[in-house]
């Protein structure tokens, strides 16, 4: 089933609904390559909450996902990633290095603002 | 007591891994296992089926109930008849991978299970059982 990815300001959010198969999840990369540059965004928010899994090969494409929208400059955040599912992260040795988390949407949302603002500062 | 048939899931495509980590989750679940450890075993169920997806297209995986000395648990069978690995020590090495995987996905598999037993004969296929005991 493909992520629906929605936009609020210049922040595209892709709300995952239920568990993806690999072939979503490569989808969703190229989708959010084009869209980032389509409607110029400046954040991406990945919100996972719905996933129950998070495997080897998902965390691999999310920081692909991750590093590919910031070569295209769009910072890209990762919500809700649920408490069981770290613990099972952290066991299976997968790490999102380099790619900022945040416990929600909203939070992501603050994160993304203040980046942009920490930006805006130094310009 | 409720009495469970094995579950035989055929695995082939990415879908097949979908509905195996699904199936591994309700028996989990119907097992009496905490959330946590069905996603632990989800997510092992993933990593293995997707090492058979990779690495020889075609196996299966059987999920069924196990009791011993009275502990109750679920045991995960997978076969394929891949190429089988050549250096199983190597393969269950931390940072070992021969192609896009992470490197994690045996030996980070094994940490997620209680017990963890992989046969491999070159040329006729891996076989890994799993087993994870309810606390």
């Amino acid at each position: 089933m493909p992520v629906p990815i929605l936009k609020q300001g210049d922040i595209l959010i892709a709300s995952i609904q239920s568990a993806l198969s690999d072939k979503d999840l490569k989808q969703l990369q190229d989708e959010l390559a084009n869209r980032v540059g389509a409607v110029r965004a400046r954040g991406v928010i990945i919100d996972v909450t719905a996933l129950d899994v998070l495997d080897s090969f998902a965390t691999r494409t999310i920081r692909s996902i991750a590093y590919t929208t910031l070569l295209r400059g769009a910072e890209t955040v990762v919500v809700g990633i649920q408490p069981d599912v770290a613990f099972a992260m952290v066991q299976l040795g997968l790490t999102l290095e380099g790619v900022a988390t945040a416990l929600d949407l909203e939070e992501g949302f603050a994160l993304l603002r203040q980046r942009d603002k920490e930006g805006n500062d130094r310009a | 007591m409720t009495v469970h048939s094995d579950i035989r899931v055929s695995i082939q495509t990415d879908a097949d891994i979908l509905t195996a980590r699904q199936k591994g989750r309700e028996l989990a679940a119907a097992r009496g296992f905490t959330r946590t450890d069905q996603t632990l075993i989800a997510t092992a169920i993933s990593e293995i089926a997707r090492n058979i997806v990779e690495y020889a297209q075609h196996g299966e995986m059987t999920l069924s109930p196990v009791d011993s000395q009275g502990r109750s648990g679920i045991v995960i069978v997978a076969q394929d008849e891949g190429p089988g690995i050549t250096d199983i020590e190597l393969a269950m090495n931390e940072g070992y991978s021969t192609a896009k995987s992470l490197g994690m996905g045996l030996p980070g598999t094994r940490r997620l299970m209680d017990e963890f037993d992989l046969k491999s004969i070159p040329g006729e296929g891996v076989t890994v059982t799993m087993k994870k005991w309810r606390r």
